[in-house]
């Protein structure tokens, strides 16, 4: 089975988990995580400085710019448990960005954006537009070539994290082309800025609206690697989701299962009852499914295999389509098994739903998934 | 051990394997131990079993003063991913190479071992299993077949039932209740490996849902057998019992190797899949199926992943039981959906049986469904297993 990818793991990827672990657990307790939903921002600035400090925006940045020099395999369990303690940052924004520039940035580029980005600087990226196309490469936004730069015109939406970026990477049209743009975000006027209501509470998401919008010549991208660069941003999300909600099964059913032992009905423990226990038994299996394929894919995400392997692919859409199917299952059963209080605001358990949604509407959900690998593999 | 020499033993296991494995016959072998019917059947599983013995691929981690190889566990694993690739014939007497034997050598006597292991091996003596009883099933703490002591006897009454190669049997892993008055129900049972032998016992076949025959009921009037058969001491039966169920579901390592049950290879199905025509059209060009499809390639690689990463410490520290008591559960439910799903491939050739000249693949998928059930119902039912993870891997408290 080697052709859907394999699993394996690293020692740098031991620790990082170990660590992130350990962090996440002590910096994003349920309350944390409540209290930062009623901010703008959407996360905690010291927590953000410190997850700089620590390197972890430079683990899959080479070593040439600032980074560390490793790769994919090593990030994916600190999303996990970012996922799994429901610790918001511009984490998830930043690494994409990153490995767009990492991918299809300019040397110019790559030495500042990416050293400003291993030093704790953080970025985001601009590709989704109104339609809800999955296809990153389906945009109408252009880019008109004139004497002063590069003037924009459309709009971006699902733009993650956007008030605490750095640089953004952007889509857009030239001559009919796709072509990416890497600017510094502040020449982004506030009033181009629309901060959308999205179902997961706990995520902070921004429309932009690019007209009138000039940018300078330097931040076109690589025009010779646009399609390869969106190809890896599109995987690369993918995994970055899925670990994020492999984590965020994991907490599901640890959260399910505490009430389960101390609730009683009838005059029983109600995970006694096998109508319970049983469908809780099938999302753990679930999860536990999820997160053999995530670090299959992790581990075929790395340098194990030679470019163009569809193998990392195909463990990609694997790991994100059992994510999806995990997290939903294992929340939508956490709110019914809450009884009433499953049905407020205060049971955690609709965090973990919207999570599932959000995370499943970003960069394509189970089905989309399983199309795809229709096509690869069957 | 240097890496050296487990590469020439694999060049060897491999060789052998090329140039050994049975042709298929021209009558259907088993898929799995427990659907061992007819005496062909029998009598060619046997000779595959013990000449695959006598080369040196079973029992290659066992001691050699009891007529194992003497060699490390990563021999055998070798051995039996060769016989694996070759897709061999099944080993035949798997509950004494993955039960019995594993318990012998751990808690067995001396004499035990050198009575009962090489036999093991070389098929020579078949080796089934008393636990289930007519009227509990998966309840096995409930048995209520008596072991009564009488000198260097015991002297049995009862019956079993779903005994796997109960006709063609020479022993039996027995659970018996040697005492009435015990505190509860798990304090009064011992374990006895029994002699099917001797008199006052009879096996009567049982028809399975497949129309073949596969195990036996199995009953018990006033068989005296010898109390050296006893495994640990008398009420010890269920502490030695669920230890041998751990090795059935593969929870403690130590048995023979070899492989025991046929795993579908997805690419089989999807062989199917790439030659069936439902209604006249290609079935591939079917969304719905293709989605099912790749569910199930999703549910096969998850499976492969999850048992590669139960040997990875570091990433099953948070639930180290999990994956390992979830495998049997996960395994028997994908082969009886896959061998269903591969029904629904047929369209109307579905219609038919094993042996019609029109049926696809001459039944296999037929056959492999409804014997699928013998494996989600023995060894503990799906459900059964569902309660063994929720309590034991999550930690729920006890249905009763």
């Amino acid at each position: 089975m080697s052709q859907f990818g394999d699993i394996g793991v690293t020692e740098a990827q031991l620790d990082l988990l170990t660590a992130a672990e350990r962090f996440c657990r002590e910096q994003s307790p349920m309350s944390s995580v409540r209290a930062l939903i009623e901010t703008d921002l959407g996360y905690d600035a010291d927590v953000w400085a410190e997850i700089g400090a620590l390197g972890w925006l430079a683990i899959a940045v080479p070593e040439d710019f600032g980074g560390v020099g490793l790769s994919m395999t090593e990030v994916v369990p600190v999303m996990e448990q970012m996922g799994r303690y429901m610790l918001h940052s511009p984490f998830f924004a930043t690494t994409l960005a990153a490995q767009a520039i990492v991918m299809g940035g300019t040397q110019a580029q790559k030495e500042t954006h990416l050293a400003a980005i291993a030093g704790g600087a953080a970025a985001t990226v601009a590709l989704s537009e109104a339609g809800g196309n999955w296809d990153l490469t389906a945009i109408s936004s252009t880019a008109l070539m004139t004497d002063s730069g590069y003037r924009l015109s459309g709009e971006k939406t699902f733009v993650q994290d956007l008030e605490a970026a750095r640089t953004i990477i952007i889509s857009a049209k030239v001559d009919g082309a796709v072509q990416l743009f890497c600017l510094d975000a502040d020449t982004i006027p506030a009033k181009a800025i629309r901060r959308e209501r999205i179902i997961d509470d706990i995520k902070r998401s921004y429309a932009l609206t690019l007209d009138g919008l000039v940018v300078p010549d330097t931040a076109l991208m690589d025009g010779g690697k646009v399609t390869q660069t969106l190809e890896h941003i599109h995987l690369v999300a993918n995994l970055l989701g899925a670990a994020e909600m492999t984590g965020a099964a994991q907490a599901t059913i640890d959260y399910t299962v505490d009430y389960l032992k101390t609730r009683k009905q009838f005059g029983k423990l109600i995970g006694s009852f096998q109508a319970l226990k049983h469908p809780t038994v099938d999302a753990y299996i679930d999860y536990e499914k999820s997160r053999s394929l995530l670090y299959a894919a992790a581990f075929s995400f790395g340098d194990q295999w030679p470019q163009n392997d569809k193998r990392s692919e195909i463990a990609t859409r694997m790991a994100k389509a059992q994510s999806d199917k995990a997290l939903s299952y294992a929340a939508d059963r956490s709110i019914q098994f809450h009884g009433g209080f499953g049905f407020t605001y205060d049971c955690d358990a609709q965090l973990y739903r919207r999570r599932a949604i959000f995370n499943a509407s970003q960069y394509g959900d189970a089905h989309y998934h399983k199309k795809k690998l229709a096509q690869l593999i069957l | 051990m240097s890496t050296a020499e487990l590469d020439d033993f694999a060049k060897e296991a491999d060789a052998w394997f090329a140039a050994n494995t049975p042709k298929t016959p021209d009558f259907m072998l088993p898929l799995t131990f427990m659907e061992v019917g007819t005496d062909q059947q029998f009598d060619f599983l046997r000779d595959w079993q013990r000449k695959v013995y006598e080369a040196g691929y079973l029992g290659a981690a066992w001691p050699k003063d009891y007529g194992g190889g003497g060699l490390t566990q990563a021999h055998q694993d070798i051995a039996t991913k060769a016989m694996r690739k070759y897709n061999g014939p099944i080993m035949l007497n798997a509950i004494g190479l993955n039960w019995t034997g594993p318990l012998l050598l751990d808690i067995g006597s001396e004499a035990h071992k050198k009575k009962y292991i090489k036999g093991i091996l070389s098929a020579e003596d078949i080796w089934c299993q008393g636990f289930s009883e007519p009227d509990n099933g998966s309840d096995l703490g409930n048995a209520q077949l008596r072991a009564v002591r009488d000198g260097d006897d015991y002297i049995l009454n009862g019956s079993k039932i779903w005994t796997t190669h109960g006709h063609y049997g020479k022993y039996m892993i027995l659970l018996a209740r040697t005492d009435m008055d015990a505190p509860n129900k798990y304090a009064g049972l011992s374990f006895i490996l029994t002699p099917m032998t001797v008199p006052g016992i009879e096996t009567r076949k049982i028809k399975k849902l497949t129309g073949e025959h596969g195990f036996t009921q199995t009953f018990f009037n006033d068989a005296r057998v010898p109390a050296d058969g006893l495994m640990g001491r008398e009420g010890e039966g269920w502490k030695i019992a669920m230890q041998t169920l751990e090795y059935e579901r593969g929870a403690r390592i130590g048995q023979a190797g070899g492989y025991v049950l046929t795993e579908i290879d997805p690419l089989e199905i999807l062989n199917l899949a790439r030659n069936s025509q439902r209604d006249g059209e290609d079935v591939l060009d079917d969304p719905v199926i293709a989605n099912h499809l790749v569910d199930f390639m999703i549910e096969n690689q998850a499976s492969a992943m999850g048992r590669k990463r139960s040997r990875i410490r570091g990433l099953t520290q948070d639930n180290p039981l999990g994956l390992m008591l979830m495998d049997k559960l996960v395994m028997t439910e994908y082969t009886r959906r896959i061998n269903q799903f591969a029904l629904g491939l047929q369209g109307g050739n579905a219609g038919y049986y094993v042996d019609d000249p029109n049926a696809v693949d001459n039944g296999y998928w037929h056959r492999g469904y409804l014997n699928a059930f013998s494996a989600t119902i023995g060894g503990g039912t799906s459900q059964i297993q569902r309660n063994i993870i929720g309590e034991h891997a999550l930690g729920l408290p006890k249905t009763r």
